[in-house]
């Protein structure tokens, strides 16, 4: 017997329109613990500005999750991603599938460590992609992940737009492509779990950069110097990593990079144009309601790349530029003036 | 911490009788078990080559080799009729490519007689009472060589005070294993070094009281009359490493596929063939060890819940009888194993004795390690056989093969789960990897060496004068001493396991170690020279040697 619905954990901007998508196919589980998110999807049908469709039903049980899906979406923050598999853990079993939509990186750290510490090192010991905490931390293993163009607003909107479903199951890339393909969405395939995974995390560097110039009032050769220098970096690192190059010249790579590096939309981008302003990086968390990735990510590859010996200058240029050891401006200068000028030597 | 060793408990056969025996069981109706094997063979091809047009290509494809084979290298265990066989197919091939009607039809009929043929080469001609008999004389046979081995005289063959018991030492959850052979099937997965290995497990598996193993033996081996008969009585079906077509191969795996449905336990040498570079192997083939995935869905979807195990088990030996010619090849060959051809350095009855005196008289210290049994999804199983996953939690294993609560049939998923069984195989080698003291100063005086050369490449450096390389004695101790403590550490964190020679002093360690490495060779790997220094007399047999502890994390330590 067919499970009887598909679940999303996390009913963020992605969350909700992913759930929505979904609902398109079949019924919908969404899970948030939020009272006040309850609240409003339980009387107004909405959730973040968006309306839900009516076969998405809220739910505050991961137990009742597991037990009524057998497809499940996980789309929450990465720093709460390892903890929430934990509580879940209990409750799934081999034939789960879970195809996440995370763009961040997980760390562990030493206790009483904070990941701004000096004394911190990254390695990839330590630091691991969603899918390898969702192996870590449960029996399932039909795992992939969702990453693309995918900016929520404009889903949501039904503008056309194509997404990346990737896992080394084929079967899972099918379940996603079934469940979320329609005449305006594209679902895409691809093996190389890690290297989607980490197109998707390391362009949030790249957004955040490409927010800087904007907010520098720099225009659109500024970005597309921006963009393809910071493809090669995000290759160098993506395979330092563990993902493969086939995986960044793709919709998950450069596709995503293009519009993340290029849309109001991306909060990302939106922080990096702050920052550029003039905007203190602890006042921009604090206003925003969700999570820009971009700014762990930066702290966490950065001690990565210098773990392992190599450079990566805009990813250097942007730690010093949130830790205040630099202004933009003196980031950009920097930047200009260093001594690279192979176009492409990763190939 | 020092796990208990069980040199001297005797282990009672797990069955009351060899009637009870799986393989006997097996043996009793081969005639019906071959032609079970052909025909799941013939199906799966079947399937593969879905249409006849695909079919009779391979099957020209198949007979082409074939015949080449047969020409070019053939060998005096193959069957007298091997070139009839192959031009009658040739003849039937013919009438089969023209448009006639009963194309299908014939070339339904050329596949099956190859797939009798074929099943028939690979069975073994398991006989209980050629076993016992065999098992007596290997029992008898090593404990004399090992008397004559230890009082250095060849008199000493006649007295029998020593037995393979106090010189093999074999560690592990002993009780645990043979719990679970009375409850499921066995896949034992050793690390294969030498070509006494199979010998070797095949002891061990005799003394803890387990039934015989069925297992794939080169069918080269079978080209010597003594050893064949050896191994068709101690279970062995044979592989031809000749034969490359994928109606051989498939009819291979639906040989192990359906043993171990039938509760054969199964020996397998996951890395293939013997590790050329003295490093335990981090590739696996995944060919043979992926019907063991098949057989347990297969169990399942027959309402059978005998659950199919697997035991990564670690040989640690201080010398590898072959090593120089396997790091030559290693070296000769690097990255083009397909195009080498095996050379056979035990073709005749005397060499092998000469092989097997040596080994026992040389051979000072060996370990076999037996590792903790797993699913076939990488978990570990506790005394009754359950899987147990993350925080102790029991994980119904047929749950892997579900999809909306029915059994599915999804080869690229068994495909990645046994990429995923041999990627944990890896890991467990190397938490069971044995450390004896000649491992650790094989692996400090390579380092050593290596890092006065460090703008060299490999090759260049092997290929520099060993009277050149000479190392202080002191700063060989010292470096002994870091790595040596670095080594506890991770034994602690269960990531590699030590001897108990190695609870000495740096200074035995080496003393131990000098003596022990590799010391049938003609040239040494480590000695200690009249100075005091250390120094090599083949650098390639001593990159051989520290190659065993390459993959750890203190290689950064090292250099």
């Amino acid at each position: 017997m067919p499970a009887k619905y598909v679940g999303v954990v996390g009913a963020g901007n992605f969350g909700t329109v992913v759930a929505n998508l979904l609902a398109e196919k079949t019924k919908v589980k969404l899970y948030t613990t939020n009272p006040a998110k309850i609240q409003n999807i339980t009387s107004n049908r909405t959730n973040l500005g968006y309306k839900l469709h009516d076969k998405i039903e809220v739910c505050s049980s991961l137990e009742e999750i597991a037990g009524e899906c057998e497809t499940i979406f996980p789309i929450i923050p990465s720093s709460g991603f390892r903890s929430m598999m934990k509580e879940f853990c209990p409750h799934l079993h081999p034939y789960h599938t879970l195809i996440h939509g995370t763009k961040g990186l997980d760390v562990t750290l030493p206790v009483g460590m904070t990941i701004d510490n000096n004394d911190v090192e990254f390695n990839r010991d330590n630091v691991k992609t969603m899918s390898e905490v969702i192996r870590d931390e449960s029996v399932v293993v039909r795992i992939g992940c969702l990453a693309g163009p995918n900016l929520a607003k404009e889903i949501y909107n039904k503008q056309p737009a194509a997404t990346v479903v990737a896992s080394s199951f084929d079967s899972v890339i099918k379940e996603g492509q079934r469940l979320l393909r329609s005449d305006l969405f594209q679902v895409y395939g691809n093996k190389d779990l890690i290297g989607i995974e980490l197109t998707g995390v390391l362009k949030n560097i790249i957004a955040l950069a490409s927010g800087a110039l904007e907010g520098l009032g720099y225009g659109e050769n500024a970005r597309a110097m921006l963009i393809s220098r910071g493809l090669v970096e995000m290759i160098y690192l993506g395979k330092a990593l563990g993902g493969n190059l086939q995986a960044f010249i793709g919709l998950a790579g450069v596709g995503d990079l293009v519009a993340t590096s290029a849309s109001k939309l991306s909060r990302n981008f939106t922080v990096g144009t702050r920052l550029a302003k003039g905007e203190n990086i602890q006042d921009i968390i604090l206003s925003m309601n969700e999570v820009a990735e971009g700014v762990n990510t930066v702290k966490i590859v950065k001690k990565f790349a210098e773990h392992y010996g190599f450079r990566a200058p805009i990813t250097e240029t942007l730690y010093k530029i949130l830790n205040q050891e630099k202004s933009v401006e003196d980031g950009l200068t920097y930047l200009m003036k260093l001594p690279l000028n192979v176009d492409i030597d990763f190939i | 911490m020092q796990e208990k060793f069980n040199n001297k408990t005797k282990y009672k056969s797990i069955h009351l009788s060899h009637s009870e025996w799986p393989i006997f069981k097996l043996s009793k109706n081969m005639q019906a078990f071959i032609e079970k094997v052909s025909n799941d063979s013939f199906e799966k091809i079947k399937a593969i080559k879905d249409d006849d047009q695909k079919l009779i290509e391979e099957l020209e494809k198949t007979r082409y080799r074939e015949k080449l084979r047969v020409e070019k290298m053939p060998w005096s265990v193959d069957p007298e009729d091997d070139y009839d066989f192959w031009k009658k197919v040739k003849k039937q091939l013919v009438g089969s490519s023209g448009q006639s009607i009963d194309a299908s039809v014939n070339s339904d009929k050329i596949l099956k007689s190859i797939t009798d043929r074929y099943a028939n080469e690979i069975a073994s001609s398991f006989k209980p009472s050629s076993h016992r008999f065999a098992r007596r004389v290997t029992t008898f046979g090593f404990a004399r060589l090992l008397n004559a081995a230890h009082s250095g005289r060849f008199s000493g063959l006649f007295k029998a005070r020593h037995t393979l018991r106090d010189k093999i030492r074999v560690r592990g959850d002993i009780d645990h294993l043979r719990d679970l052979a009375k409850k499921g099937t066995i896949i034992m997965v050793p690390t294969h070094f030498s070509n006494i290995d199979s010998v070797l497990i095949g002891w061990v598996i005799q003394e803890l009281g387990l039934p015989p193993f069925i297992y794939g033996a080169g069918l080269n081996l079978f080209n010597i009359k003594i050893f064949a008969y050896f191994m068709n009585s101690l279970g062995a079906y044979k592989v031809d490493r000749r034969k490359k077509n994928l109606i051989y191969l498939e009819t291979l795996k639906s040989y192990s596929d359906l043993a171990i449905q039938d509760g054969c336990h199964s020996l397998f040498f996951p890395g293939g063939t013997r590790s050329r570079s003295g490093a335990i192997e981090t590739e696996l083939k995944r060919g043979l060890l992926g019907t063991s995935i098949q057989a347990q869905l297969a169990n399942f979807k027959n309402d059978k819940d005998e659950k199919i195990f697997v035991v990564p088990v670690v040989l640690n030996y201080n010398f590898v009888l072959e090593a120089p010619s396997l790091i030559d090849q290693f070296l000769k060959i690097k990255g083009q194993e397909r195009y080498y051809t095996e050379n056979d350095e035990y073709s005749t009855s005397y060499k092998i004795s000469k092989f097997l005196f040596k080994f026992f008289t040389k051979q000072s210290d060996i370990s076999v390690s037996i590792g903790k049994p797993m699913d076939l999804f990488g978990n570990y199983v506790n005394d009754e056989g359950q899987s147990v996953g993350q925080n102790g939690r029991h994980i119904a294993t047929r749950d892997y093969f579900m999809y909306n609560g029915k059994f599915v049939d999804d080869q690229q998923r068994d495909e990645e789960y046994t990429r995923n069984l041999s990627k944990r195989i890896v890991e467990e080698f190397h938490k069971n990897n044995e450390v004896l003291p000649s491992h650790l100063i094989a692996y400090v005086g390579f380092k050593l060496l290596r890092n006065k050369f460090s703008d060299l490449d490999l090759f260049n450096f092997l290929r520099l004068p060993e009277d050149e390389l000479l190392l202080d004695f002191g700063e060989f101790t010292q470096k002994v001493e870091e790595i040596k403590t670095i080594i506890f550490e991770l034994e602690k964190e269960g990531q590699i396991l030590v001897s108990p020679g190695l609870y000495k002093s740096s200074a035995e360690i080496i003393e131990y170690g000098l003596d022990n490495l590799g010391i049938f060779h003609t040239k040494l790997p480590l000695i200690r020279n009249e100075q005091g220094d250390i120094e090599t007399q083949s650098l390639s047999l001593l990159y051989f040697y520290h190659n065993r502890l390459r993959g750890y994390n203190f290689e950064e330590y090292a250099s």
